[in-house]
């Protein structure tokens, strides 16, 4: 007779499918390639259905994870969906997008002695099996409130506010400046880690529920807040992100070549410019590239320029390889599609011919000294160990700060010293009377998660007010 | 949403002028503002001034110069077809007060941005001289409008066809050596932009030029419209689209409007052989 304990211990984490990373390294398709039913099945199977489940404790939005799990063990794909979307309303995205290893699968007990539960290619596998076998339902939405909400921004956030909010029986109308929704999720991520056609899908279950989406509408721009509450809206919540890309100010970096991660990013997965001539916006295809920075938006910059052709990607970044932050899935997948970690360095200028266009770097090699106020290790330049090398291509991926472009015209509204919202961090009010924020704006660029989370907590905190007052 | 409403073309059919339903936009645009525009979910992001705007009509004004794909598609709308994508007014509109006597210089296309700027510093109370410049007659646009919009009004012609036989560099110079100026403005191509701040800083007299680096998204998230103001990197999107001209390097904006002049011109070609057949 087994022990069923011991049993679930002793079958291995699932590995995931992925695209060769030699032919993966020059498409735009997703690299996971999803688990199959069954090894979702056996997946689901090893996790132990804590009383006191530390994984959920683990997640920003407390997914309800080994509830939705059990469903998946039992085969019934769609009511593990269905469970996802009592708390998460884009589990397509977080399956993809959320760092596990840092929130659920970090604390779960599986892992302690063996390998976590694979949360993520769980949920992702739910998700996924939804949207492609589903009967196209969506969650029910209450009874009518007859108050309207504008919700500015449509990345993760705002679409997390507008879910939440609908499925309260509210009116919502989603502002978004680009000419498709999804912000972040779909100018700033990938498509070979998040598809936009499963953007897009999330997007059209949020209309299927009652959202209405003005997409080109810059609000601080061509309306403002105080306006959209004259025209009636009863509430706003402000997700607009952290969309002002940061430059190090070194001699040079205005030379033809150097991009900002938002300019390289946006021409490539927005405007698609890896497909012109078939698409308008061009996008340099450097064959010598460096990113600067080590986040996750520079893991996209890097394999984004291998995949645009690149004989070179070099990953330029002052400290070592323990204090790169970006998601450990990331960093994996650079390295086995061929990008080079140059570490402990730090760029010093630019070089470019008499046309303006960039032909080289020069860097300065750094060591590391006591921890910073991030905690980290601060990088230390050696005297002495300045060094030039050719390149054609730089992208500049040392973080974003706050757009002033919407908080400039919002009387009231008051900002830290960053110019970031300042919001009360458990309920996403502002100083503004009927306005909430949450997101890259109040906490400077951060992950998508968090932006859901604070979501979250948002739409809980302004339900209360449209029914029962500020 | 976004529907033309009319249709001009000029200076035989180089240059295209679009009057744009856009309410919100027609209420709020300040002169020396502009809107980004896209012909088709799959045309580039393009940033125009706006020429015009008429809130009780609800409407604003472009006009381009067919350049490129891009303008090149936009010649291709027509009344009552929309365009894909039309954000504004973005920008930091032109400071407009009464100072006394302004130059205001405009050069092909830029005449259609210094238009509202004109007429916002005539109505302030500013004495206007207007000088404008086109290679030839036929190619100059908005006459009547600048005109009405200025005290005094001179053409320049590179080919003599009209008015002065010369740039419009000359008679700015002459004026300045005649009169007290307290305000230059000037709009057009880059060279013009950099030569009138030339003359202009010699005679310390305050320049504003507004300019047009290549943009994506137009709201500040890209830095791609980026220019060295003096010593600082400002992005045109939400800085400018106006800078003091004395202090514009010119000629890196000029190297950097070139950054993708192989791929533009694949691209008409390819344009113009789908579209003449």
């Amino acid at each position: 007779m087994v022990d069923k304990k011991s049993k679930k211990i002793k079958v291995p984490r699932a590995k995931m499918p992925e695209q060769d990373p030699n032919l993966r390294r020059r498409n735009f398709d997703e690299v996971p390639l999803g688990l199959t039913p069954e090894m979702a099945i056996l997946e689901a199977s090893r996790c132990m259905q804590c009383k006191k489940p530390l994984c959920v404790e683990g997640c920003p939005v407390s997914v309800k994870i080994p509830e939705f799990i059990k469903l998946i063990a039992e085969g019934n794909f769609s009511g593990a969906t269905k469970k996802l979307w009592e708390t998460n309303a884009l589990p397509a995205v977080c399956g993809r997008v959320c760092p596990q290893e840092d929130q659920c699968e970090g604390r779960c007990i599986v892992g302690k002695k063996g390998d976590p539960v694979a949360i993520g290619y769980l949920e992702k596998f739910a998700a996924d099996w939804e949207r492609k076998n589903g009967a196209g339902e969506s969650p029910s939405v209450a009874e009518k409130t007859g108050k309207k909400v504008a919700v500015i921004g449509s990345g993760p956030s705002g679409l997390t506010v507008a879910g939440d909010l609908l499925l309260k029986g509210h009116e919502v109308t989603i502002f978004e400046a680009f000419h498709k929704p999804g912000g972040v999720l779909v100018y700033g991520i990938p498509e070979f880690r998040l598809p936009k056609e499963i953007v897009a899908s999330e997007v059209a279950a949020l209309e299927k529920m009652g959202a209405n989406i003005e997409c080109n509408s810059v609000v601080g721009a061509s309306v403002t807040i105080d306006e959209l509450f004259e025209e009636g809206y009863d509430a706003a919540y402000i997700g607009v992100g952290a969309g002002l890309p940061r430059f190090m100010n070194l001699a040079g970096e205005n030379m033809i070549g150097i991009y900002s991660a938002n300019e390289y990013l946006t021409r490539t997965n927005l405007m698609k410019g890896y497909l012109f001539p078939e698409y308008d916006t061009p996008i340099a295809r450097g064959k010598n590239v460096v990113v600067l920075g080590a986040g996750n938006v520079a893991m996209d910059s890097a394999r984004t320029a291998m995949r645009l052709g690149a004989d070179s990607v070099k990953i330029v970044y002052r400290r070592s390889r323990d204090e790169m932050p970006a998601r450990a899935e990331e960093l994996h997948h650079a390295e086995q599609e061929g990008i080079e970690f140059v570490l402990l360095t730090n760029p010093t200028q630019f070089f470019g011919d008499e046309n303006g266009r960039l032909t080289g770097m020069e860097c300065l090699k750094m060591e590391l000294g006591e921890p910073d106020d991030s905690g980290r290790r601060r990088p230390i330049p050696i005297e002495g160990s300045e060094y030039k090398f050719d390149c054609d291509l730089v992208v500049v991926s040392v973080g974003s700060n706050a757009n002033p472009l919407l908080t400039n015209s919002t009387p009231g509204l008051a900002l830290n010293r960053w110019g970031n919202i300042v919001a009360n961090p458990e309920t996403g009010k502002t100083s503004k009377r009927g306005v909430w924020a949450g997101g890259d704006i109040v906490t400077g660029a951060a992950t998508v998660i968090l932006a859901m989370g604070a979501g979250r907590a948002a739409a809980t905190s302004m339900h209360d007010y449209l029914v029962l007052g500020w | 949403m976004a529907k033309i409403v009319a249709r001009e073309e000029m200076a035989q059919g180089t240059i295209i002028l679009n009057e744009i339903e856009a309410s919100r936009i027609s209420q709020k645009a300040k002169p020396g503002q502009f809107v980004i525009l896209q012909a088709d979910e799959k045309g580039e992001r393009i940033p125009l001034t706006m020429a015009d705007t008429n809130p009780e009509k609800g409407t604003i004004t472009i006009i381009y110069m067919v350049v490129g794909k891009s303008t090149a598609r936009f010649k291709n709308l027509k009344i009552g077809d929309d365009f894909y994508a039309l954000i504004g007014p973005l920008g930091t509109p032109t400071h407009v007060e009464k100072v006394g006597k302004v130059v205001c210089v405009g050069g092909g296309t830029g005449i259609a941005v210094l238009h509202p700027i004109a007429q916002a510093l005539k109505k302030a109370g500013n004495e206007v001289t207007t000088i404008l410049g086109s290679r030839s007659y036929d190619l100059l646009i908005m006459e009547e409008q600048m005109r009405a919009a200025s005290n005094h009004f001179h053409i320049c012609t590179d080919d003599g066809s009209h008015g002065h036989h010369g740039f419009v560099t000359d008679v700015m110079k002459d004026i300045l050596e005649k009169e007290d100026i307290d305000l230059v403005v000037a709009i057009g191509p880059i060279p013009m932009m950099k030569f009138c701040s030339l003359i202009t800083k010699e005679k310390n007299v305050k320049t504003l030029v507004s300019l047009n680096p290549i943009m994506v998204d137009g709201t500040g998230m890209c830095g791609c419209c980026r220019v060295t103001i003096g010593n600082d990197t400002k992005f045109a999107c939400v800085d400018g689209p106006e800078f003091d001209g004395h202090k514009v390097d010119f000629d890196e904006l000029a190297k950097r409007l070139a950054s993708y002049l192989d791929d533009e011109k694949k691209s008409l070609e390819a344009y113009e052989k789908c579209n003449t057949q």
